[in-house]
């Protein structure tokens, strides 16, 4: 028993760096810019299918990564000059709508070009087989892999969001806009920045969950509204908030899902509490953020501004 | 009186659109006319609390979705002629389903405004959104009805004794309720309440000043139109003769607001205009390419971006230059 609650604690961490990835680019987004951007799912479905193409035609899982990054980072650039500029002076009701579009344009487009089936990132064979971490306990080390690069990305964010140059513009930026411009600094080059690099964390979140998950058409949804409560039960605008916000969740989502249907066998017929248990576990995230919202309207790292 | 020129208008072409149907043989015609209408309500009641009231609920589709498996439930329980935890009968009546559904989707508007309410801008859109969601996960676990699948309502609500059967009849049946709404919501919305909410979307801080309890007539707001929304999920669920989750999927609360963007935020017939340019594009990109959704959101892009007012914006100033 404990060593199956270690392992879902180590998927839950898995889930949960992946939410920081998306996180960290859409509360950045949020906090700078203002904007309620959710293309971001479709900037993480891009990365996925760019870097799965790429690793697939060349047999090589490494040279996706830098496709992957690439390919979101270009589509990034591309969204926040053609839609997203035009966006920061309205209110939330066009950018929600605007966005939304954009789903509906990149959905359409990944049809168009991949089809409507699913597909499959090859695992690199170094990390085929499974390693026993402690004794009796199997994990793939995979997984592992991406929470090293989840904690190692948040390490390079903090440091370059603390000390930097552009570290500092993006503080000052999500804490008053207004002034920033005001003293002079190129506030459109520091958005175009944030957007590009927000995207590009998406992407490497998309191309990594590849061999985890299939790579298809709307995998960007189902993790967008996820990545949403993350960033609001964070505070909007706040790194840390999204890094222990997702950490928090994944483990959260995750354990629920591993172990409420059990828990529910207990108490009724098996089918009924498989069905209850999924569906108590897929409300469990949306429950939380009305919780600290309602406690904390502006999420728990709110930043000053 | 030209101002009541063009609902006239509106009212006309839905009245004889059947006729116009069966004349053509095109019966797609009057089905569509059916599910504008319905949309059409769901959606004044979005632009009621987002256009009058400012407040963009991004969860509209759950009291949609709650006014569909009202019907679907009394049906269930009505077919299987076991009461809902033995204490309330199932009903097929459309006089009981239609108020029952007005009534538990007022409910549920009256809890989740009440909280949502607290917070306002980006952290209202995702709690709304956090709401519809958790109903949505909540009614895709109950096995009992139907789980994913939904439910499916053999036959039409009963009304006077009308032959509900025939598709016509369902269609003026809507026609009716669908008028009966909007005449209601005109008053509403020139009553000193919807000059309150118009108030407190242009200066919250102001209105507060004036000794206005702003948090409650924004409350009052959100369930008058979560009970509309729920009118309309009744009305659809007779229509489809089906209830379904996906009623209450965020997708669709999406859908609402762009209707209610495609016809224009905050006039009174825009909604109407804008479930109509919905449906119709809906029905006829769907035919004419399978990538459908890539045309809706180009045409939708270029509105937001490009228009102020929607198509309402658009022809009010064709007709002349008012805003």
């Amino acid at each position: 028993m404990t060593l199956l609650i270690i392992e879902q604690l180590l998927n839950g961490l898995q889930y949960g760096v992946m939410l920081f990835l998306l996180a960290a680019g859409l509360t950045l987004i949020f906090g700078i810019m203002g904007v309620i951007n959710l293309a971001h799912g479709s900037l993480y479905m891009v990365g996925a299918f760019a870097g799965t193409w790429v690793a697939t035609e060349t047999g090589s899982f490494w040279i996706g990564v830098p496709a992957a990054l690439a390919a979101a980072m270009l589509t990034g650039f591309a969204v926040e000059a053609v839609v997203v500029r035009r966006l920061y002076a309205r209110d939330h009701l066009d950018q929600v709508l605007a966005t939304f579009s954009l789903i509906l344009i990149f959905n359409q487009l990944i049809v168009l070009i991949f089809g409507r089936a699913p597909i499959y990132t090859a695992l690199p064979p170094a990390f085929s087989e499974s390693v026993e971490l402690i004794p009796g306990l199997f994990y793939p080390p995979y997984r592992l892999l991406i929470i090293a690069v989840g904690l190692l990305v948040a390490l390079g964010l903090w440091g370059l969001i603390n000390f930097t140059r552009i570290g500092m513009l993006v503080r000052a930026g999500s804490t008053n806009r207004e002034m920033v411009r005001a003293l002079g600094v190129d506030i459109r080059l520091l958005y175009t920045f944030v957007f590009g690099l927000g995207a590009m964390l998406a992407g490497l979140a998309g191309f990594m969950t590849g061999p985890i998950l299939a790579v298809q058409v709307g995998m960007g949804e189902q993790i967008l509204l996820a990545t949403f409560v993350v960033v609001v039960i964070g505070g909007v605008g706040s790194i840390k908030g999204a890094f222990v916000a997702g950490i928090g969740l994944g483990v959260i989502d995750t354990c629920l899902r591993a172990f409420l249907p059990g828990l529910l066998r207990n108490l009724m017929p098996a089918s009924e509490a498989d069905a209850l248990g999924l569906g108590i576990s897929s409300m469990g995230i949306y429950l939380l953020m009305a919780v600290v919202l309602l406690i904390r309207p502006k999420g728990l790292f709110a930043v000053e501004g | 009186m030209t101002r009541l020129i063009f609902p006239a208008l509106i009212f006309l072409s839905f009245l004889f659109l059947p006729v116009l149907a069966d004349l053509l043989g095109e019966s797609v015609l009057r089905t569509m006319g059916a599910r504008i209408m319905i949309y059409a309500i769901c959606a004044a009641s979005l632009n009621l609390i987002l256009g009058y009231g400012g407040m963009v609920s991004f969860g509209h589709a759950a009291f949609f979705g709650i006014g569909n498996y009202v019907v679907g439930i009394l049906y269930h329980h009505y077919a299987s002629g076991e009461p809902l935890w033995g204490l309330i009968p199932g009903s097929n009546q459309m006089l009981i389903t239609l108020p029952a559904a007005m009534l538990v989707a007022g409910i549920a508007a009256l809890i989740i405004g009440a909280l949502s309410l607290r917070t306002s801008g980006v952290q209202f859109i995702m709690i709304t959104l956090a709401f519809a969601q958790m109903l949505f996960f909540l009614f895709v676990s109950l096995k009992t009805y139907g789980g994913e699948d939904g439910i499916i309502v053999r036959r039409t609500n009963a009304l006077f004794g009308l032959n509900m059967r025939d598709k016509t009849t369902v269609y003026y049946v809507i026609l009716g309720v669908a008028t009966l709404y909007f005449l209601a919501l005109w008053r509403i919305v020139n009553s000193s309440f919807g000059a309150m909410l118009s108030g407190i979307r242009q200066n919250e801080r102001r209105m507060a000043a004036m000794g206005i309890s702003t948090y409650r007539y924004k409350l009052y707001g959100f369930v008058l139109a979560g009970m509309s929304a729920g009118l309309a999920g009744a009305l659809m669920a007779n229509m489809l003769r089906f209830a379904s989750p996906d009623t209450m999927h965020w997708t669709k609360s999406g859908e609402f607001m762009i209707m209610v963007i495609l016809g224009g935020v905050g006039s009174f017939l825009g909604p109407i205009l804008g479930s109509a340019a919905f449906v119709t594009l809906e029905t006829y990109l769907a035919g004419w390419t399978e990538h459908w959704p890539l045309v809706l959101g180009l045409i939708l892009l270029i509105v937001v971006l490009g228009t102020r007012g929607g198509i309402k914006g658009l022809i009010d100033r064709l007709l002349g230059g008012r805003s």
